[in-house]
């Protein structure tokens, strides 16, 4: 009984998988060299983040001094470099926090339906046509200026963007056979929804997590461009960009370099994301 | 459509938008409780008061009367257009507003005309060009855009233009309408940008599904020139997504613009706010973001409107024939 006869096997999907496309490659090589640079930048630095150096000045770009220096003398080489922890960490705890909400009120809602499906489409709708990021810019400036409260404000204002695909998704599923079979079962619908549908879904909210982390990126970059997020000499690149902005004639490196980072971080995520959703999209239908 | 139906649906509106604008206020109202410190503080904002002006505030602004009363008594003002003075400046928050706004109302009609144009116009052509280069060139173009922050693409245009080759100012806003305009510019081509991507990708998303369709194939094969084809029947229905986008472009504008008069140094309305909002000058943060409010409220049913004019459809099913 153990032995299957080898001739009898099932038909194997042909791979129509198509090559991985070499932006991707690079995209994704780029992401890993700023997350090795984000948790071991100190060490690659080859001064230090916040040490001012009179005696050098602001210089142009030198052997020494890839990116020269800003009007304090500080590398900007190194700046950048170690600049790479605080422009991952705010994004990826807001894509977290979004992708979580985002599950939890999308199952419910898409599951439901009715009444609380009713209320949470509403805010979905209210939220999606609001200039989210200056109602951040007047609350920080009210309240003062605070990491956290940037994050956790952009958490709630990335949310629904999550909670509109995780519905949509959970409606599709829900009068799958695998569902009403659970559901037949006598399954508890939280069992149903977190076992069942969510890893059925989770492939394309995880594009979605990506698509959200490289504008949480641009969002935070803003703020600390306009002095309300990071406090001021740490070294953040939309920080050192508003420092470095009236050096464009002397050092135009100074902020060009850190401008280019964010652009080219932003960019790779956004063509993660959107090649994992062209890819998974189909293929969390079709089952 | 009939013009009475039109009048109708936009009554009902209009109504809607009343509600939305008193929930606004309350939250516009509530920011200047919402500041840390005692209210007066938050009047006073950095400066240094005596006692006596300290009893003249709350005078002044009824702080010793209940909650609600302070914010009727502030509501009766501002629907009688007077949103008091800046804190930071003395000057009355509505002349202020108005004298920033001319340019930053500039900078952005320069800025729509130029993403629309651009945004459909490269929208169509990759629409039409599909997986060809120009098609590539176009997606990377629009993917660029929707990744590069509005401070960083003005740098970088700062740096090229301005810089390296010279051909516009670097900073401030210029005399006289051409002069202006020039000056305009960079700062325009930056709002747009970002803007034109997010045009290119919904108006490309909807051409390739509207020329997907039967009746495209139809129309082409009755002989329907193919200028009309693309003109007349696919980028009339392809119209609906970017009346959708539209919205968002209004959001990204809004934010863009401030990020950008602060990166090119325009005294317009965005730097009003962020000086403002540092400054905490609450007065005009009030008067500023009640006045965001209503422009998004207000393109929100703008929006809506076009949705009847460019689609029989929703026309019939709001009753508006």
């Amino acid at each position: 009984m153990t032995q299957i006869s080898p001739t009898v096997r099932a038909p194997r999907r042909r791979s129509r998988r198509a090559r991985t496309p070499i932006v991707i490659i690079l995209a994704l090589a780029f992401i890993a060299l700023i997350t090795f640079l984000a948790l071991f930048g100190e060490w690659v630095a080859p001064r230090g983040a916040t040490t001012v150096n009179l005696e050098v000045g602001l210089i142009t770009p030198t052997g020494d001094y890839p990116f020269g220096t800003d009007d304090l003398g500080r590398d900007v080489f190194s700046r950048t470099i170690i600049g790479a922890r605080n422009a991952l960490i705010g994004p990826l705890l807001i894509a977290l926090g979004a992708f979580l909400i985002g599950n939890i009120l999308g199952l419910a809602a898409g599951y439901r339906g009715g009444l609380l499906d009713a209320t949470v489409m509403r805010w979905v709708d209210l939220m999606y046509a609001f200039p989210g990021l200056l109602v951040v810019i007047v609350l920080i400036g009210v309240l003062g200026s605070s990491y956290l409260l940037a994050v956790v404000a952009l958490v709630v204002l990335s949310s629904p963007f999550d909670t509109r695909i995780v519905r949509g998704l959970t409606l599709e599923q829900r009068h799958l056979p695998y569902v009403e079979a659970a559901r037949t079962l006598g399954l508890p619908v939280r069992r149903i929804l977190f076992r069942h549908i969510f890893p059925n879904i989770l492939p394309v909210t995880f594009a979605n997590a990506c698509l959200n982390f490289a504008v949480s990126l641009v969002a935070l970059s803003a703020l600390s461009f306009l002095g309300l997020g990071i406090g001021p000499g740490s070294a953040d690149w939309g920080r050192m960009l508003a420092e470095s902005r009236t050096l464009l004639f002397d050092n135009p490196a100074a902020a060009l370099a850190p401008g280019a980072l964010i652009v080219l971080t932003a960019t790779s995520m956004n063509l993660i994301g959107d090649w994992l959703y062209d890819r998974l999209a189909d293929r969390g239908r079709a089952r | 459509m009939n013009g009475r139906g039109l009048l109708i649906f936009i009554g009902r509106r209009l109504i809607a938008v009343v509600v939305l604008l008193l929930i606004v206020s309350f939250g516009v109202f509530s920011l200047l409780y919402l500041a840390p410190g005692s209210t007066e503080d938050a009047l006073l904002g950095n400066r240094i008061a005596s006692e006596q002006t300290r009893i003249d505030i709350r005078e002044r602004y009824n702080l010793d009367e209940p909650f609600l009363t302070q914010y009727a008594t502030w509501l009766k003002g501002v629907a009688t257009l007077d949103f008091g003075t800046s804190i930071r400046t003395g000057e009355p928050v509505l002349s202020a507003i108005a004298d920033r706004s001319q340019l930053t109302l500039a900078m952005g009609a320069y800025a729509f005309v130029v993403a629309f144009v651009m945004g459909i116009g490269l929208g169509i052509l990759a629409a039409i060009r599909n997986r060809k280069g120009a098609d590539r060139a176009v997606v990377s173009i629009s993917v660029l855009g929707a990744s590069a922050p509005p401070f960083v693409t003005g740098v970088f245009l700062l740096y090229v233009f301005a810089v390296e080759l010279d051909w516009f100012p670097a900073f401030g806003q210029g005399e006289g309408l051409a002069d202006s305009l020039w000056h305009l510019t960079l700062p325009a081509l930056t709002l747009a940008f970002g803007g034109a991507a997010l045009l290119i990708r919904f108006t490309r998303a909807g051409m390739l599904t509207a020329l997907d369709q039967d009746y495209i194939t139809f129309a082409r094969a009755r002989g329907v020139p193919e200028r009309r084809v693309l003109l007349g029947y696919a980028l009339r229905n392809a119209m609906i997504p970017v009346v959708t986008a539209s919205t968002l472009l209004l959001a990204f504008m809004l934010t863009g613009a401030v990020l950008i008069e602060v990166t090119f140094a325009l005294p317009g309305l965005g730097a009003l706010l962020v000086d403002s909002v540092a400054f905490k000058d609450v007065p005009m943060v009030q008067g500023l973001t009640l006045l965001l409010g209503a422009v998004a409220i207000l393109v929100n049913l703008i929006t809506d409107v076009l949705y009847l004019l460019v689609d029989p459809r929703i026309r019939a099913s709001q009753g508006v024939t």
